[in-house]
């Protein structure tokens, strides 16, 4: 234990940390705090009175505690007490241990705040900045009532100590951004400004803080701070180096107020008043100057200071953006920096240069230096700065450079980290498309994207590069032919399936007069390509060829062989069957004027906002991309499925080419926020047609559902509710851990039935489900993605523990081989016998290879999904919602926001959700309200909820808060859990 | 700022100061995940991360490091030397500072660095002015103790 060098020295402190530090394991750590604990528990429940000093060592060992991070859950009386100790250091504990543990128990709040009124109404500075540094620390609403009247008139009165002054400023700036209501300036504002010209410094640079943030807010009643600020950086900016003594930093003249007021004059416009605005340019001139000076001193200290101000100054240049000859300056200062010793000056002229590459007058300067970036890119050893360059890059582009810019990025790409492909990628594609001046280089450019990254190539760019070939016919037939001959790789990227499946289909017509592209050749090669790709693709794939009929009459009967074939009109896809067999009597039955008019080509896309720009911006937030880019317009989603919008005879088609929500659209959507589109009530359609389709009509379907009949199987199955149609192999030894991402996989399908439930390299597993009163059927499609077969297939769906007494479980068997490419279905049966938490868990076997193949996941089937809407009046929800007013009958939750809070998606997912959603029924139209019954086959569970949005709350996020009240505590619980990972 | 850590390179968090209102569950989360992103950074990288919507800066002095998260307009460079006026504050209180230093004396840690940053706003950046006012209260503690028993010290009365 080190000798305790200053101040008061709690011996019995020091042993304790010793005691903790030489603590070997985490469970000795332990034990010896709940040993502490247990001991000042008892000391402070004990008889003897405890001294100050005694009373002040606990509250501290309980801080430490705390601060190990252990929770704390007594001594906040204690600690309140210190604060009306007359000894300093008692006081000083007191307060410590109130700023660190704040509690929001109204009680002690009550009596916090009494003491903090007895400190600040004591005229002893040194107690007044202690009570206006917890207020500060603390910066609660409760505070900001008592207090916010008070600070001002302490931080303008002229007897207030300085350094007072200085803890008032703070003080308030903090009360003002948590409750900016209460922080009411009036007629303290000119006073406040006037504190920019204060002798002392430290109030100037505290007090600068404030008035920054004021000034933001209300610029008119503060713009009188634009002169003094002006003058007193004038002052600063001229004095040698000493004069400012101790506020002198490394040779450099007090660096943060420097930095402050140059950050507060980017609050305003460039001063209008010729004089000020002649003084300023001064400053900003100086500090240029003295950037170029060879340094005072060699420690980094100095020259981080002196750039802090150099950068910041920049920043204001760039700010006004009317003064060519200092930005030009500026320019080449950055310059100088971008091949700097120091990683962290790179660093930071690459970020000011991308700013600066926005100015008209200074672009050009910034393009002078698009070698040294390009190799900045090419050699910089730190991500975060090739990072920056990149950016730079992006930024700097322009039709003069974007051949060498594309270029460099795309070959970067190749080597570029995980981390930043996608945004590298989005960037390439949109400075490909923004600069093109030939529209054959930006195809050939797409097709190099998919080529490289194809992994990284998100939706949005594939349906531009389409979207783009479609509105341009002077590309059309060059585009054909490099999509025809990219295709031609032994392995190609399933995106460059997709982009030529469309292409061809549209535009293989026109290569199809050389007799290396003849309409068959192009058919053979696509569907070369078929067995590999996935669901969707060949979907598109499909209707590639029901548009090559169209073209070329003499492929029509090797397509209807195709389609004829099992594998595609009995394929076990419901989307592929569907796709094949329609167009399979399309073709047949359709005359030739008709069909040409069904598959007539593509009209051109209507203009909108490119959808990468959007999805880039959606990224980066608003500021990644440069104004003019944003001023083309707001909408987003310019996506491909405007086609499906248009309707018309080819609607069908272009519906499902374009990825509109249909059902395999939905499969592949674990890209695209899969709720939303999954949620949306054409989905829900389209999935009752493919039940009927399939030939289970309403009726059959719930006959169909029986409640699965007691077997005496079951009862010597190992396994908890082991269906006994399982293979008798596969009855699993170990009760199987899921998979670790399995909670937040079962958690997307809490508001939707159908979609991906799981995939990876080798498998990719796809859910229908439907559900009606407690009864429920869900189909598992397990689809191998490889071209090796799947041998000993075998799934198990198990109930654990008490979940076996409350669901009944049915899994029919699965084929035990799968073909590579192939995909087999499997139903099960669900029957709610009484309310539940957990999820059946689903476990699959299989060899692939000979490597057996084991992994577990959660079947998503919740409570939820066995809700009947019930619609009522406002009167009758509330009547119900007090009807429910046991504590136990409610939870709530307040979460923060996962996604943007859109009211749409919010509907959709509470209507997915199973509830009936309340409209007029909340006096607040901001809030939704639903209710919906619980069937189970032991009892009905009524349940209400409310969820109310927050987009403004406290601390700048958006919040909900989600009430649910139920009849039953456990319904309430688990729904609460459900929903709160949904928004 | 939006807050300050300070963590040795084992990951222990040593101090921690918090200057946004969150909850004891998100500080914890947000200390994992930044000592963990700060750690795994070599040395000669930039002392800057994009985080969130926030700035992380950091460096490290012997075997801890001081990170803070600011707003995305702030400077970078003068947060790196807010870090090192802190240490050099820390240092002449102490008397070359070490980690045991600030294990020991935390609350001495953080009363210091009150008296520097109040709101997360530099409130006094001259040395002596700070180191002023925490000598003023330790004179102020120094007069108001009186000598105890090493018995009762330790707790054993």
């Amino acid at each position: 234990m080190p000798a305790v060098s200053k101040g008061d020295g709690m011996r019995g402190l020091a042993v304790f940390i010793s005691d903790i530090r030489n603590c070997k394991s985490k469970e000795a750590e332990i034990k010896r705090i709940n040993k502490e604990l247990a001991n000042i528990r008892s000391k402070f429940k004990g008889d003897k009175a405890l001294d100050g000093y005694s009373k002040k060592k606990y509250v501290c060992k309980l801080l430490f505690i705390f601060l190990l991070g252990h929770d704390i859950d007594f001594g906040h009386m204690e600690a309140v007490n210190l604060l009306s100790s007359n000894k300093y250091t008692e006081k000083q504990i007191g307060y410590l241990f109130i700023s660190v543990l704040v509690n929001s128990n109204s009680e002690l709040i009550r009596l916090i705040n009494n003491a903090i009124k007895n400190d600040l109404s004591s005229r002893n500075p040194t107690f007044m900045c202690l009570a206006l540094h917890c207020i500060a620390n603390v910066g609660s609403r409760e505070m900001a009532e008592a207090f916010a009247g008070e600070i001002p008139r302490i931080l303008v009165a002229g007897d207030t100590m300085d350094s007072v002054k200085q803890s008032a400023a703070l003080c308030l700036l903090r009360l003002y951004k948590t409750s900016p209501d209460l922080v009411l300036m009036g007629e303290w504002t000119s006073r406040v400004v006037h504190l920019l010209n204060d002798q002392h410094m430290g109030v100037v640079t505290a007090a600068i803080s404030l008035i920054t943030c004021l000034s933001q807010k209300n610029p008119d009643e503060f713009k009188t701070c634009v002169s003094l600020a002006v003058s007193r950086l004038s002052r600063i900016v001229s004095s040698a180096s000493t004069d400012l003594q101790d506020y002198t930093y490394y040779f450099v003249p007090a660096p943060w107020l420097s930095c402050k007021l140059l950050r507060l004059l980017q609050c305003y416009p460039p001063p209008e008043d010729g004089a000020v605005k002649g003084r300023l340019v001064e400053c900003l001139e100086t500090i240029l100057n003295k950037a170029q000076e060879p340094p005072k001193s060699k420690k980094v200290q100095h020259s981080n200071a002196k750039n802090a101000i150099l950068f910041e100054a920049i920043s204001l240049i760039i700010h006004y953006d009317s003064e060519p000859n200092l930005l030009v300056r500026a320019c080449n200062q950055l310059g100088q920096f971008l091949q700097h010793r120091e990683t962290n000056l790179r660093y930071l002229a690459l970020e000011s240069m991308c700013t600066l590459a926005s100015s008209e007058f200074s672009h050009e300067a910034v393009k002078t230096h698009i070698e040294t970036v390009i190799n900045a890119l090419k050699t910089e050893r730190d991500v975060s700065v090739r990072q920056r360059a990149a950016d730079l890059l992006y930024a700097m582009c322009d039709r003069s450079n974007a051949k060498q810019i594309v270029a460099e990025m795309l070959s970067y790409l190749e080597t570029a980290d995980y981390s930043i492909r996608e945004e590298m990628v989005l960037k390439v594609a949109i400075l490909a498309e923004k600069y093109a001046v030939d529209y054959s280089w930006y195809v050939d450019t797409i097709l190099n994207l998919i080529r490289i990254a194809g992994d990284y190539v998100s939706e949005e760019v594939w349906y531009r590069v389409i979207q783009i070939v479609i509105n341009r016919d002077d590309v059309q037939g060059y585009a054909a032919k490099t999509v025809f001959e990219a295709l031609q790789a032994p392995a190609c990227h399933e995106n460059m399936v997709k982009v030529g499946g469309y292409i061809l289909g549209e535009f293989g017509n026109l290569i199809a007069g050389d007799p290396r592209s003849s309409p068959l050749v192009q058919f053979n090669l696509l569907h070369s390509k078929f067995h590999l790709c996935s669901v969707p693709t060949r979907a598109l794939l499909l209707s590639a060829y029901i548009k090559f009929i169209n073209l070329f009459p003499e492929t029509k009967s090797t397509i209807q062989e195709v389609l004829r074939s099992d594998s595609q009109i009995r394929n076990s896809d419901v989307e592929l069957q569907q796709r094949a067999v329609e167009y399979l009597k399309l073709s047949s039955i359709a005359s030739t004027d008709v069909l040409a008019t069904v598959l007539e080509e593509m009209p051109p896309f209507p203009e909108r906002e490119s959808s990468i720009l959007a999805k880039l911006k959606k990224k980066k937030g608003p500021g990644a991309v440069s104004v003019n880019e944003l001023e083309e317009g707001k909408r987003e989603g310019g996506e491909l499925n405007g086609g499906g919008e248009r309707g018309g005879d080819g609607s069908a088609i272009a519906a499902s080419n374009a990825s509109t929500p249909s059902p395999s659209a939905d499969l592949l959507g674990l890209r695209t926020g899969p709720p939303v589109t999954a949620a949306a009530p054409s989905a829900g359609s389209l999935l009752v047609d493919v039940f009927s389709e399939a030939g289970v009509n309403d009726d059959g379907f719930l006959r169909d559902l029986e409640p699965p009949t007691e077997s005496s199987d079951s009862l010597l199955a190992e396994g908890p509710g082991d269906s006994d149609s399982a293979p008798p192999s596969v009855v699993s030894e170990d009760p199987a851990t899921p998979l670790p991402e399995s909670n937040e996989l079962l958690n997307k399908f809490v508001c939707k039935n159908n979609g991906v439930l799981f995939e990876n390299q080798l498998l990719q597993i796809g859910i229908k489900s439907e559900y009606r009163q407690n009864l429920g059927r869900m189909y598992l499609f397990y689809g191998n993605k490889t071209s090796v077969q799947f041998v000993t297939f075998t799934t198990t769906v198990t109930c654990p523990g008490e979940l076996q007494s409350q669901l009944n479980v049915q899994s029919k068997t699965v084929e035990p081989l799968i073909e590579g490419g192939a995909q087999v279905q499997q139903v099960i049966n669900i029957e709610c016998l009484t309310d539940f938490t957990d999820a059946p868990l689903l476990n699959i076997k299989f060899r692939y290879g000979g490597a057996l193949q084991n992994l577990t996941l959660k079947l998503p089937v919740t409570i939820n999904k066995f809700f009947q809407p019930t619609e009522m009046a406002s009167h009758d929800f509330f009547q119900r919602w007090k009807q429910l007013s046991q504590p136990q009958q409610e939870a709530q939750k307040i979460f923060k926001a996962n996604n943007a809070m859109d009211t749409e998606v919010l509907k959709a997912k509470l209507l997915g959700l199973g509830m009936a959603l309340l409209e007029n029924v909340d006096p607040n139209p901001e809030n939704f309200v639903c209710a919906g019954v619980i069937q189970t086959k032991a009892q009905q569970v009524g349940s209400l909820l409310r969820l109310e949005p927050n987009a403004q709350a406290q601390s700048g996020e958006q919040m909900y808060r989600l009430t649910v009240r139920s009849s039953k505590d456990t319904v309430s619980k688990r729904l609460c859990e459900l929903l709160a990972e949904q928004f | 700022m939006q807050f300050m850590l300070l963590f040795s390179r084992q990951g222990k968090l040593r101090l921690q100061k918090w200057y946004a209102p969150l909850s004891d569950t998100q500080k914890k989360k947000i200390s994992r995940e930044v000592i963990q992103m700060v750690l795994a950074r070599k040395p000669k990288m930039c002392s800057f991360l994009e985080w969130r919507d926030l700035k992380i800066v950091y460096k490290r002095y012997a075997s801890l490091y001081f990170c803070c998260a600011v707003e995305d307009q702030e400077n970078e460079l003068i947060t790196l030397e807010i870090i090192h006026r802190y240490v050099e504050l820390l240092d002449k209180y102490f008397g070359s500072v070490c980690e045991l230093d600030i294990i020991f004396n935390f609350e001495k840690a953080y009363y210091i660095l009150d008296e520097f940053i109040l709101g997360g706003e530099a409130q006094e950046t001259s040395k002596k002015n700070v180191l002023k006012a925490i000598e003023q209260a330790d004179m102020l503690q120094e007069e108001a103790e009186t000598p105890r028993s090493v018995l009762e010290e330790i707790g054993l009365t």
